[in-house]
């Protein structure tokens, strides 16, 4: 079954600690800018936002690669780069609607989110579980949950507003 | 390697930039961050210098795990001879502005001199910049970092700042990162305001090799949840440090109306679930905030909700601000304490000294030392929340006689004010104590005595002291890397195995400080949380250096000493109401008045005080005055300093 990374940025403290493993598990070095997750931030308002690679279904790296580097891992279901022939051109991190394929200069050479095989970092490290590792189906389970709570709240109290005319 | 991260030379009146690396040797000695600071300042600022002169040396680090792997590792450590004390000045603060600094390629940064004009230090992959910050002048803390990232057209830019505070020169001017990180305490913002020196931004993405990148990763995730199953740092992550304050407050652990209560009657609006409910109802259900790479995330999100700041987002009301604008002043609505924890945050100046200052003047007002010619028509009783806030802004920009007065700290304004007020200011070494209340724990007050740099209660602080722990547990904790079979007491109102207990923690903070590691990741609040033994662990996984839990001991011993000669040589005696190791004679003389039944009526025992302050210099190694002896500099390999060996 295919897992995805599921975000919910309100749940996340903004202590970047994901960019960090994601660097050090898949380059050795602490160094954010090798991070295939990103943690953007409105510091002023108290907004922090993890964005990483959706591994898109029909996904705008793959499709402009000009020499067909980018494939997807059925297994996983993850949107992964061939560096035997990958020309490094960068087209993919121009056409990515999200930011999530990066270029690193001193390597040379583009990356993006691999799942950690399996195993993400960054869900692992996050104790805040802002990002978790879900299968593909149930991701918006919970949103729906949170959502007819939230219209079920709404109803009572129309209810009891009605009542009282 | 982390160990290639260099120490840059900056001389603001020449614009002279110089860059070296650090000497493992020095490493091994010193490690990093207060530590490495504490030998520099001791190395590169002349005796007797003054602290708001060129000669003083202002040194900024990040601690040597800062930017690994290791969790929790943010800590910027900034150093200086203190425009407060004229000792140590020393300030330590979270965020994410040390880690960025590393990657800039800088470990330690020594600066000297004054600029002509307001000028900013750019850090950018291994290149130093000093540029015109004359644009920059008069803005708050947060609009001075803004203001940079657009003028450097970098939103990841991260800068350490001074407020309006500093550039008037209040003598405890805080240095801030971020919204809230305070490098608070000694007046390091009023340093670089004398440096006209505004801001050093950072912004680096040069790789930092991790030694053992495998096991350090690994090693971290026990760490995290060594360090996220204690059961006070859990309520740390969802409450806040406010939490303290609850429990302290509810036993009769704090000062209230400058030390004339022990607790406070009318706290309700102030109790930490009513900040709470305030920061879940302005920023939702999920505020808590971090920093770089922590899992503790004890820093609330808030929006003040009403006054004439309302919906002006912050960060914190931490324990502190909670005492200085609450607590003390005796002010019992929560916005006052949110309203002034905003004011000092945008301002840069320290909340503690700002909010106990404060409250000092209140009592003189009450008592008739100072009248309402000298506090220009304020009213300034216990509880009046608007003279809180007025004050605060008076001071930063020096408004009115009481304002300029005391924006000049304790000491200096208790000169002025004159009478019998210096009786009243609760201080150590010229610095304010935290709002709280030492009567009825004798070890905390010997450590708030002996801090470097004046009343401190981050610089030893065993409050595991509260817990009650059995005995058994403290030994365990209190006899390693140094076997110690004297005294201990579990009971925290005793005087017995205290000057121990002081000790071992002082050294524990040393080396956290130097490390670059938060103090809620070691024995600070929790018994089960690392210490000596965890941490050569997460130093060889991520630099490689090899070093025993006693070698680190050792270090933070060394530096100790360190920071104790400095202070010395500007004039530390040890029974010097001004400067010395001594607390204000109404711990002694005035019993406190509320609280649990173990509490009321407590005073410190000067004899048996005195008794723990011999016992502790005999510990250290120190002379009856307090003055490390020949041998322990010799054992400690520093009786050739200053070595200008960096």
């Amino acid at each position: 079954m295919a897992k995805v990374l599921q975000i919910n940025y309100q749940k996340c403290t903004g202590c970047r600690l994901c960019e960090l493993v994601c660097a050090v598990a898949h380059d050795g070095k602490s160094n954010p800018a090798r991070s295939r997750i990103k943690v953007m931030k409105w510091e002023a308002e108290g907004l922090y936002v993890p964005m990483s690679c959706n591994h898109c279904q029909d996904a705008p790296c793959m499709n402009a690669c000009p020499v067909k580097a980018i494939y997807r891992d059925e297994e996983l279901g993850r949107v992964m780069v061939d560096y035997d022939v990958c020309i490094g051109c960068r087209t993919c991190v121009a056409v990515c609607p999200f930011g999530a394929m990066s270029y690193n200069t001193k390597d040379k050479k583009v990356f993006k989110c691999d799942f950690c095989d399996g195993d993400p970092q960054c869900v692992r490290f996050c104790e805040v579980q802002a990002i978790e590792y879900v299968d593909a189906e149930e991701v918006s389970i919970e949103k729906k949950r949170e959502a007819a709570e939230r219209l079920s709240v709404a109803g009572k109290e129309a209810a009891v507003l009605f009542g009282q005319l | 390697m982390p160990l290639n991260r260099k120490i840059a030379y900056i001389d603001l009146s020449t614009g002279s930039i110089e860059t070296k690396p650090i000497p493992l040797e020095i490493r091994k000695k010193f490690l990093g961050g207060r530590g490495l600071d504490a030998y520099l300042l001791y190395n590169h600022t002349k005796k007797g210098c003054d602290p708001l002169g060129p000669d003083n040396t202002l040194l900024v680090s990040g601690g040597i795990l800062t930017a690994t792997c290791a969790s929790a590792t943010a800590r910027t450590h900034v150093m200086a001879k203190s425009p407060l004390t004229g000792l140590l000045g020393s300030a330590n603060m979270g965020g994410f502005f040390a880690p960025e600094m590393a990657w800039a390629g800088f470990h330690h940064l020594v600066i000297k001199g004054k600029a002509k004009h307001p000028v900013y230090i750019y850090i950018h992959n291994g290149e130093i910049e000093i540029r015109d910050a004359r644009d920059l002048w008069g803005l708050s803390v947060t609009e001075t970092q803004w203001a940079i990232r657009e003028e450097l057209g970098d939103q990841e830019v991260k800068s350490m700042v001074c407020g309006p505070a500093g550039e008037n020169l209040v003598r405890f001017a805080n240095v801030m990162t971020g919204i809230k990180n305070s490098g608070g305490r000694t007046g390091m913002g009023c340093v670089m305001g004398s440096k006209n020196l505004k801001a050093v931004a950072a912004r680096g993405t040069m790789d930092i090799d991790i030694a053992h990148p495998a096991e350090a990763l690994e090693f971290n995730k026990r760490f995290i949840d060594q360090i996220t199953s204690a059961k006070v740092n859990q309520t740390q992550g969802t409450l806040g440090t406010p939490f303290i304050w609850g429990a302290t407050n509810s036993w009769g652990g704090i000062r209230c109306r400058n030390f004339q209560y022990n607790q406070c009657e009318y706290a309700d609006d102030i109790e930490p679930e009513r900040i709470d409910e305030i920061c879940e109802e302005t920023m939702g259900p999920y505020h808590m905030t971090g920093c770089f790479g922590c899992q503790v995330h004890c820093r609330a999100q808030y929006k003040i909700p009403e006054g004439p700041y309302a919906g002006r987002y912050d960060e914190g009301p931490e324990y502190t601000s909670q005492g200085a604008f609450g607590g003390e002043p005796d002010t019992p609505r929560a916005v006052t304490v949110l309203t002034g924890n905003h004011l000092v945050d945008q301002f840069g100046m320290d909340n503690l000294e700002t909010g106990s200052l404060i409250s000092w003047a209140m009592e003189l007002y009450e008592l008739g030392i100072i009248d309402s010619k000298q506090t220009d028509g304020l009213d300034l009783r216990f509880g009046n929340d608007e003279a809180v806030l007025e004050m605060i802004e008076r001071i930063c920009y020096r408004k009115g006689w009481l304002g300029d007065t005391l924006a000049d700290g304790g000491i200096a304004a208790s000169k002025k004010i004159g009478k019998n007020s210096f009786d009243y200011l609760i201080h150590v070494k010229g610095m304010s104590n935290l709002h709280s209340d030492e009567r009825a724990t004798p070890a905390l007050a010997l450590n708030i005595a002996l801090s470097s740099r004046g009343s401190d209660h981050l610089r030893s602080r065993p409050a595991i002291d509260l817990y009650h722990l059995p005995e058994e547990v403290l030994r365990k904790i209190y006899s390693s890397p140094v076997p110690y079979d004297g005294p201990l007491s579990s009971e925290h109102t005793e005087y017995i195995g205290k000057a121990w207990q002081v000790f071992w923690q002082e050294n524990c903070y040393m080396a956290v400080d130097c490390l670059g590691i938060c103090k809620y990741h070691t024995t600070f609040l929790g018994a089960t949380l690392p210490n000596f033994e965890d941490w050569p662990k997460v130093l060889y996984y991520n630099t490689g250096i090899e070093m025993t839990p006693k070698e680190i001991w050792d270090v933070a011993e060394r530096c100790n000493n360190i920071e104790r000669l400095f202070n010395l040589r500007e004039g530390l005696k040890k029974d010097d109401p001004e400067k010395g190791d001594v607390l204000n004679h109404r711990y002694h003389d005035e019993p406190t008045k509320r609280g649990a039944p173990d509490v009321v009526g407590r005073v410190i025992d000067k004899k048996k005080f005195l008794e723990m302050r011999a016992e502790i210099y005999e510990h250290k190694g120190w002379d009856e005055n307090g003055v490390p002896t020949p041998e322990t500099l010799k054992r400690l390999g520093i009786d050739k300093e200053p070595s200008h060996l960096l």
